[in-house]
C-alpha cells in the first residue's frame, strides 16, 4: 500500500514502514529500550531523508515511551524530583544540540557526524553491556551469587556543590549531575532522533548510583519531554516532522511492542542482555563499515535549505 | 544594390508563408500530489501545423523537454580522510531544476549540433546550471557530472531519445515520467520541433504539481504554523500512545 509522506516528500510503502515499527517496537519491548537507535537508521536506508528521519522518529518516541511511563507511573516508580532535573538538563540540550546540527548542516559533515556518533556510542555500550553480560553469565553458571557493587557513585558526583535528597532514586546528591547528564542525552536526542534511553540508564544506575526500582520509570519519564521538546524544535526550524510518518511507526511500535514483552518472559534475563549487546554491536559494525568503505556514490547534493 | 533586391524576397518570405505552428496538450495541466500519489505519466501530445499544409516527406526532429523550478543545490564530494569517507570540497550551482526529462525522436547529438543543444538546453549535459565557484574548470565539470548523476538515480533528471512518436510527420506525442519525490511547483512542457539541425518552431505549456487535500494541509500547517504543527504532532503521539496502552490493557 503506498502513502505519500507529506513533508518527506515522497512515496513509501505504509506496510514496510508499519512492519519496521512492529519490528523495532518487538526488539524494544523484549529489551526494555526505546529503540529510535536502530528506527532512525533504518528509516535513512529506506531513503527517507535523514533530517526528516531524525525529526520524525523522536515524535515516534514521544508516543511509544507514554504507555511504558503510565504503567510505570501506577506503580509509583517514577522520581519525579529527579526525572524534572533531568528534563530540565535535557531541554537545554535539546536547544544545544539543535544549534549543532545546524552547524553541522551548513557545512555538510551532519550525515557523518551522526553516523560518527552513533559508532562511538554503540561501540562503547554495545561493550560495557557485553562484557557484563558475559560475566553475568558465567557467575549464574558457577552457581554463585552476583557481585555486589562496590560504591554507590563516582566519586567526582560526589563533590559537585550544593547537595539534594531524591527519595525515590535513594540519592543525595548535587543536582547538577543529573542536570549534566540530561544536557548530553538531549543534544543526542536532537542530534540523533533517540530518546537516549540506551545512555540514560546506564549512566544513572552507574554514574549515578540511583536505586534500579525508579531508573527505567524516570528515563521514560524524561524521554516523553525531551523527545517533545526536540519534536517541537524539528518543527520549528527545520520544519521536518513527518506527522504520517511517525503514526506509521507508531502504529506498528505499539503492536510490536507486545509481542517483544511476551517474548521476553520466555527467556533468561543474563541471555537476553547479552543478545541486546550483540545487537548493538552489530549495528556499530555495520555503520562503521558503511564509513570506511568507499560510497557508490562520491557527490551528495544538498538543497538550499 | 544587390542586397536592395533581396530585401522584398526576405520580406514575403518571411509574411507570404505562415511560419510552421506547434499545437501542444497534455494529459494533465495540473498534478496533484494527494495520499496516494506514487508519482504520474504525463503524457504530452500535438500536431505541427506546416505552412500552407504541405507535409514533408522528410520527418522533422521534435525534442519535449518538461522541468520544473530551478534551485540553487551544493553538490559535495567525498573524500577518504583517516580512514572514513566524509565530505570534503563542494560546488555551489544557482539554478538547479528541480525536475528536467528530455523525450526525443532520435538521440540528442544526432539530432542538432551543440552550439543549437546548450542554447535550448536540450539534453541533461547542456543545462546552463550557473555553477558559483572559483574552482577550475574541470573540477566544475566533474561536480556537475556528479550533480546530473545523483538526479539522473532519483529519477529527477532523464533523458529518453526515442520516445517521440511521430505520425505521419505531423502529430507527436511522448510519456514523461513523473517519480514521487518530484519538487512541487510550476513547470513547463517545451516542444521543439528541429528540422536539418535547425529549431524552426517551439512551444511552451504550464503544468502545475502541487499537493493537495490532506497532503497539502498538512504541508501548508508545518510551514506556516510551526509551533501550532509541533504541538500537535506532539499531543498526536501522546494520545496515539496513551490509547495503544489502554486496548493493550484490555486485551
Amino acid at each position: 500500500m503506498d502513502l505519500y509522506l507529506p513533508i518527506a516528500e515522497m512515496s513509501v510503502n505504509a506496510v514496510v514502514i508499519i512492519l519496521l515499527g512492529g519490528g523495532v517496537g518487538f526488539l524494544s519491548g523484549m529489551f526494555g529500550v526505546g529503540g529510535g537507535f536502530l528506527t532512525t537508521p533504518l528509516l535513512i536506508f529506506y531513503g527517507i531523508p535523514p533530517a526528516v528521519a531524525v525529526a520524525s522518529s523522536a515524535t515516534q518516541i514521544t508516543g511509544s515511551s507514554v504507555s511504558g511511563a503510565l504503567a510505570y507511573w501506577q506503580r509509583g516508580q517514577i522520581d519525579l524530583k529527579m526525572g524534572g532535573v533531568l528534563v530540565a538538563g535535557g531541554v537545554i540540550g535539546a536547544g544545544l544540540g539543535q544549534i549543532i546540527f545546524r552547524q553541522l548542516q551548513k557545512i555538510g559533515q551532519i550525515d557523518v557526524s551522526i553516523n560518527i556518533i552513533y559508532v562511538l556510542f554503540l561501540g562503547v555500550i554495545g561493550g560495557l553491556m557485553l562484557k557484563e553480560a558475559l560475566s553475568e553469565l558465567r557467575a549464574s553458571k558457577a552457581g554463585a551469587a552476583p557481585a555486589a557493587r562496590g560504591r554507590r557513585h563516582m566519586p567526582w558526583i560526589a563533590a559537585l556543590p550544593g547537595k539534594m535528597r531524591f527519595y525515590k532514586s535513594g540519592l543525595y546528591i548535587s543536582p547538577l549531575a543529573p542536570l549534566g547528564l540530561g544536557v548530553i542525552v538531549g543534544i543526542l536526542t536532537v542530534i540523533m532522533g533517540i530518546g537516549g534511553g540506551f545512555v540514560m540508564v546506564p549512566a544513572m544506575i552507574y554514574v549515578l548510583g540511583m536505586s534500579a526500582s525508579a531508573v527505567v520509570g524516570t528515563s521514560l519519564f524524561q524521554i516523553i519531554f525531551v523527545t517533545a521538546a526536540a519534536t517541537l524544535l524539528h518543527a520549528t526550524s527545520s520544519k521536518s516532522v513527518d506527522i504520517v510518518l511517525a503514526l506509521l511507526l507508531l502504529a506498528g511500535g505499539v503492536a510490536g511492542a507486545q509481542f517483544g514483552v511476551a517474548a521476553a518472559q520466555k527467556l533468561r534475563p543474563e541471555k537476553l542482555r547479552l543478545a541486546l549487546a550483540l545487537m548493538v554491536l552489530l549495528v556499530a559494525v555495520r555503520l562503521l563499515f558503511g564509513l570506511t568503505v568507499q560510497p557508490a556514490e562520491l557527490y551528495t547534493l544538498y538543497g538550499p535549505a | 544594390m544587390r542586397r536592395l533586391a533581396a530585401l522584398p524576397a526576405l520580406w514575403l518570405a518571411l509574411c507570404g508563408a505562415a511560419p510552421t505552428v506547434l499545437i501542444t496538450d497534455l494529459s494533465q495541466s495540473r498534478i496533484d500530489i494527494n495520499t496516494t500519489f506514487k508519482g504520474a505519466d504525463l503524457l504530452v501530445f500535438g500536431a505541427i501545423q506546416y505552412p500552407a499544409g504541405t507535409v514533408p516527406d522528410a520527418a522533422p526532429d521534435i525534442a519535449i523537454v518538461v522541468r520544473g523550478p530551478a534551485e540553487p543545490v551544493t553538490v559535495r564530494r567525498k573524500e577518504r580522510v583517516a580512514g572514513i569517507w566524509i565530505n570534503t570540497e563542494a560546488v555551489r550551482f544557482e539554478s538547479v531544476p528541480g525536475f528536467y526529462a528530455v523525450a526525443t525522436t532520435r538521440p540528442i547529438d544526432a539530432i542538432a549540433d551543440d552550439r543549437i543543444t546548450a542554447i535550448y538546453e536540450i539534453g541533461t549535459g547542456n543545462l546552463q546550471l550557473s555553477p558559483a565557484s572559483s574552482a577550475s574548470e574541470d573540477k566544475t565539470r566533474s561536480f556537475e557530472r556528479g550533480l546530473i548523476a545523483s538526479k539522473a538515480r532519483s529519477g529527477l533528471f532523464a533523458e529518453e531519445p526515442g520516445a517521440v512518436t511521430l505520425t505521419r510527420n505531423v502529430l507527436y506525442r511522448a510519456r514523461i515520467a513523473i517519480p514521487s519525490a518530484v519538487p512541487v511547483g510550476e513547470y513547463a512542457a517545451e516542444i521543439h520541433l528541429i528540422d536539418k539541425g535547425r529549431v524552426v518552431a517551439s512551444s511552451s505549456t504550464p503544468i502545475i504539481i502541487g499537493k493537495s487535500g490532506f497532503e497539502r494541509w498538512i504541508y501548508v500547517m508545518a510551514q506556516e504554523q510551526s509551533l501550532l504543527y509541533g504541538l500537535a504532532a506532539v499531543a498526536a503521539a501522546l494520545v496515539a500512545g496513551w490509547i495503544a496502552s489502554v486496548v493493550t490493557r484490555r486485551l
